[in-house]
C-alpha cells in the first residue's frame, strides 16, 4: 500500500489539531477549601495517610526496634500508611496530589503550603497535648499565620558537619572545612552537600560570619548582591564536591564506602553510619536547621484519624521516640523523661535558648525580605531553584 | 424405508447478527479498514500525539514559584531561557558527549561479539550466546546501576583490579556513568547488529575470499555495508536510551546533571513543570535530527 505524502501530511495535520482540541478540552480547575478550622471532631475513619521525613513515621519495618505507629493504631483503630521524602520541594509536589491527610513540613515548606492552600488550619483545642509543647516554639512566624494555627510543633534541630574521623584531621570546627577554598583542596571529590535549594542558606550563614561588609541578617533573606555572593561561594564549592545528597540513604552508603568524608548531615545519619567512624559537630558560625511542623491537608480524607494522630505524636512519649530517633530536640520538656537516653535533651540542648539562638530555620525565602528591609527586594524561593540548577552547572 | 435425496437439501443459514454485520462489511472495504484501525489508531493519537502536544503546550505555560499554580496565559520565555542561558547549552553538550560516547563503546564492542556470534560459533555456543547477552535484562536496571555504584567505589572491585596494573577507580564522575550506561544498554546493540549479521550470506563471504579478497577487504567492503541500518538501529536504542537517563546519573555521576536531571529537578524540586517540558523538548529535537540524518542515509528502508 502506497500512501501519498500529501495524504500523509494531511493526516497528521488531523491529528495534531484532533489533540489540540483534547488539551483545550483539559482545562484547569481551581479547587477551593473552606479554611475554616473544625470545632470538634467526629468518629475516626480507620485510617489515615502521613507524608513525613524518614524517620519520623516508624513503625518497626525499618528497625523492629523503632517502632510508635503501632501503639497509635491500637489504640485509635486508625490505620497508618506513610510516605517518606527528602527535600520540602519534593513534599510539596506529594502534599498537593491530595493523597495524604497529614503531612509534616519544615519552615521552609509551611508558607507554600498555606499560600496555596494545602493547609488546613488547626484547631488546637482538640489537641490536648498541644498545651505541654515548648512556648518559644508556639505562634512562630513558620506554623501561624494570621494569627491562626496551621499545625503543631515537632521537634527542632540543626544541620550539622559530619567528618570522617580517619580521614579527616585535624577535625573541623568551622564550616570553612567545606567553604574555604584552601581547605576544601585536601578533601576534594570527597566533599558532599544538601541537594536543594535551601542549601544557598548554608552559604550565606558563613559569608555573614566571615563577610560582614556584605550585611547578611538573615540567610533567607538575600538582597541580588548578598545572594550572588553565596551562589559564587558555591560554585566554588562545586569544583570539590564529590556528589549532592537528598536521598539520606545515598549519603550513609557514600560515607561507608568512603567516597565522601566531609558534609553537611542530619544527626539521624550519624547514627545510622556503622561501617565508617564519623563525627559530627555544630560548626562555631551556628548553623541552618529546621523546626517542624504536624499540618493536616485541606484535602484529608480522614481528618479525625489525622487529628488523633497529631495528638498523639505530640504526647511526650512518642514525641520522645519520634525525635530521639531522628536525632533532633523533642518539642516538650516533659518528653525528654520518656528519652531512652538520659542525656538526650541535653545532646540536642532541648529548651536551651542558647543554642536555639545559634540555629537560622529552614524558611521560604520571598520576595518581602524576611529581616524586615523595605529597600531592596530579596530573593525568592524561584531564584534560589534556579540558581541551584546553575551552581551544579 | 428410502431416503428422498432429493429434497436432503442444505439448510439456509441463519440470519444472525454476527452474519448481517459481516455480509455489509464484506461490500464495505473502507469501512472494514476504518473499524479495524480505529482502535490502535486511537491509541497512537492518545499516548504519542496527544502526550507531544501537551509537552509542546505546557513549555509554553509559566508557574507562580510561590503557590505552585501553574499559569496557563502562553509566553516564550521558558523555550528563550533554555535557548540563552548557557546552562541548558553546557548540559546538553554534556549529554549529547555521553550518549555518543556510550553508542561507540557499545558498537565496538558489539561488533566482534556479534560477528562470533553469528558467523563463527557453533549451534550450540550460538544459543548459548544469545541467552548470556539476554540475561541481564532480566534483571532490575537499579540494581545493574547500583552494582556498578558499588564495583567503581572507593575500595570497591574496580580499584582492587585495576591497582595491580597501576590505574585506579574512576570515582563517580562522566567516566562512570559512560562505563555503566554501555553496560546496561549493550544487548540492546549487540542482538540489531547479530540479527544484522545473520542475514549476511555465507556464500557472499566465500566468493569474496575465491575472488582474492583479504580479510579486512571483505569486511569492509561487504560486511559492513550491509550491517550499516542494524549498526544504525542499535545506535538508536543505546543514543537515545542514554539522552534521557537521569537515573544513572544520579547514582554513579557524582555532582555531575544530565538533561533527566533537569527535567527531574524541575518536575520534582523546583515544581516547574513548564520549564521541566521546555527542556525535555531538547533531547526530542536532537533525536529528531538524528532520526532525520538516518533516513537520508536510507538505512531506515533496510531494517
Amino acid at each position: 500500500m502506497r500512501i501519498t505524502t500529501r495524504k500523509r501530511r494531511a493526516a497528521g495535520a488531523i491529528l495534531a489539531s484532533s489533540a489540540l482540541v483534547v488539551l483545550a478540552a483539559c482545562g484547569g480547575s481551581d479547587s477551593g477549601s473552606s479554611g475554616k478550622a473544625v470545632d470538634k471532631l467526629g468518629k475516626t475513619e480507620g485510617k489515615v495517610s502521613i507524608l513525613a521525613w524518614p524517620g519520623y513515621v516508624e513503625d518497626g519495618s525499618n528497625d523492629p526496634k523503632v517502632d510508635w505507629v503501632s501503639a497509635f493504631e491500637d489504640k485509635t483503630k486508625c490505620q497508618v500508611t506513610s510516605k517518606t521524602y527528602g527535600t520540602s520541594d519534593e513534599a510539596f509536589n506529594l502534599a498537593k496530589t491530595g493523597d495524604y491527610d497529614v503531612v509534616v513540613a519544615s519552615g521552609d515548606l509551611t508558607a507554600r503550603m498555606v499560600a496555596s492552600k494545602e493547609a488546613a488550619e488547626v484547631n488546637t483545642d482538640l489537641i490536648p497535648n498541644y498545651a505541654k509543647v515548648y512556648d518559644f516554639l508556639k505562634d512562630q512566624d513558620w506554623n501561624t499565620f494570621d494569627g491562626k494555627h496551621y499545625g503543631v510543633p515537632h521537634g527542632y534541630g540543626a544541620n550539622l558537619l559530619m567528618y570522617n574521623e580517619d580521614e579527616v584531621s585535624p577535625a573541623p570546627t568551622s564550616w570553612s572545612a567545606v567553604f574555604d577554598p584552601a581547605e576544601m583542596a585536601k578533601y576534594k571529590g570527597k566533599i558532599t552537600s544538601y541537594d536543594s535549594p535551601i542549601y544557598i542558606a548554608d552559604a550565606a550563614l558563613y559569608l555573614m560570619k566571615h563577610q560582614p561588609d556584605l550585611k547578611i541578617e538573615n540567610p533567607y533573606a538575600l538582597d541580588e548582591k548578598q545572594f550572588n555572593a553565596a551562589v559564587d561561594l558555591l560554585k566554588g564549592q562545586r569544583k570539590n564536591v564529590g556528589e549532592y545528597w537528598s536521598d539520606y540513604l545515598k549519603e550513609i552508603s557514600a560515607f561507608e564506602t568512603g567516597d565522601s568524608v566531609l558534609g553537611t548531615t542530619w544527626q539521624v545519619i550519624v547514627n545510622s553510619v556503622e561501617k565508617a567512624k564519623v563525627k559530627a559537630i555544630l560548626p562555631e558560625e551556628g548553623a541552618t536547621g529546621w523546626s517542624d511542623t504536624w499540618m493536616i491537608s485541606s484535602k484529608a480524607k480522614h481528618p479525625n484519624c489525622a487529628y488523633k494522630w497529631l495528638d498523639y505524636i505530640e504526647s511526650p512519649k512518642a514525641n520522645a521516640q519520634a525525635t530521639e530517633y531522628f536525632g533532633e530536640a523533642p518539642n516538650s520538656a516533659e518528653a525528654c523523661d520518656f528519652a531512652s537516653d538520659p542525656s538526650f535533651c541535653d545532646t540536642y540542648k532541648a529548651g536551651d535558648k542558647d543554642f536555639a539562638s545559634k540555629l537560622w530555620y529552614w524558611r521560604t525565602p520571598v520576595a518581602e525580605c524576611l529581616d524586615g528591609r523595605k529597600d531592596v527586594k530579596c530573593m525568592d524561593y524561584s531564584e534560589w531553584t534556579k540558581a541551584w540548577t546553575e551552581i551544579k552547572g | 424405508m428410502s431416503v428422498d435425496t432429493a429434497r436432503a437439501a442444505v439448510p439456509e443459514t441463519r440470519r444472525t447478527a454476527a452474519r448481517r454485520v459481516s455480509s455489509s462489511l464484506s461490500a464495505r472495504p473502507r469501512a472494514r479498514l476504518a473499524l479495524l484501525l480505529a482502535a490502535p489508531l486511537t491509541w497512537l493519537v492518545l499516548v504519542y500525539v496527544v502526550a507531544l502536544a501537551a509537552l509542546l503546550v505546557s513549555a509554553l505555560w509559566t508557574v507562580d514559584s510561590f503557590t505552585g499554580e501553574i499559569n496557563r496565559s502562553l509566553t516564550f520565555d521558558n523555550l528563550k531561557e533554555i535557548a540563552t542561558e548557557s546552562l541548558y547549552r553546557t548540559v546538553t553538550l554534556r549529554t549529547v558527549g555521553v550518549a555518543v560516547l556510550v553508542t561507540v563503546v557499545d558498537v565496538a564492542i558489539a561488533l566482534p561479539i556479534a560477528f562470533y556470534m553469528a558467523k563463527l560459533a557453533s549451534q550450540r555456543m550460538q544459543r548459548i550466546l544469545v541467552i548470556a547477552v539476554l540475561t541481564p535484562l532480566w534483571a532490575s536496571y537499579l540494581v545493574k546501576a547500583f552494582a556498578w555504584r558499588s564495583v567503581l567505589s572507593d575500595g570497591g572491585i574496580f580499584q582492587w583490579a585495576a591497582s595491580r596494573i597501576g590505574l585506579d577507580t574512576p570515582g563517580y564522575g562522566l567516566t562512570a556513568v559512560v562505563i555503566t550506561q554501555a553496560y546496561i544498554w549493550l544487548p540492546y546493540v549487540i542482538l540489531p547488529i547479530f540479527a544484522g549479521l545473520e542475514r549476511v550470506p555465507n556464500s557472499l563471504l566465500d566468493a569474496s575470499g575465491d575472488l582474492g579478497a583479504s580479510t579486512w577487504q571483505t569486511m569492509r567492503t561487504i560486511v559492513l555495508p550491509m550491517l550499516t541500518p542494524a549498526i544504525i538501529a542499535g545506535s538508536i536504542f543505546s543514543f537515545s536510551l542514554t539522552l534521557g537517563d537521569y537515573i544513572t546519573v544520579n547514582i554513579v555521576g557524582g555532582a555531575n546533571q544530565m538533561l533527566g536531571n533537569l527535567v527531574y529537578t524541575n518536575v520534582g524540586a523546583a515544581n516547574n513543570l513548564p520549564l521541566a517540558a521546555a527542556i525535555a523538548l531538547i533531547p526530542i529535537v536532537i533525536m529528531i535530527g538524528y532520526l532525520t540524518a538516518v533516513r537520508r542515509t536510507g538505512a531506515l528502508e533496510n531494517l
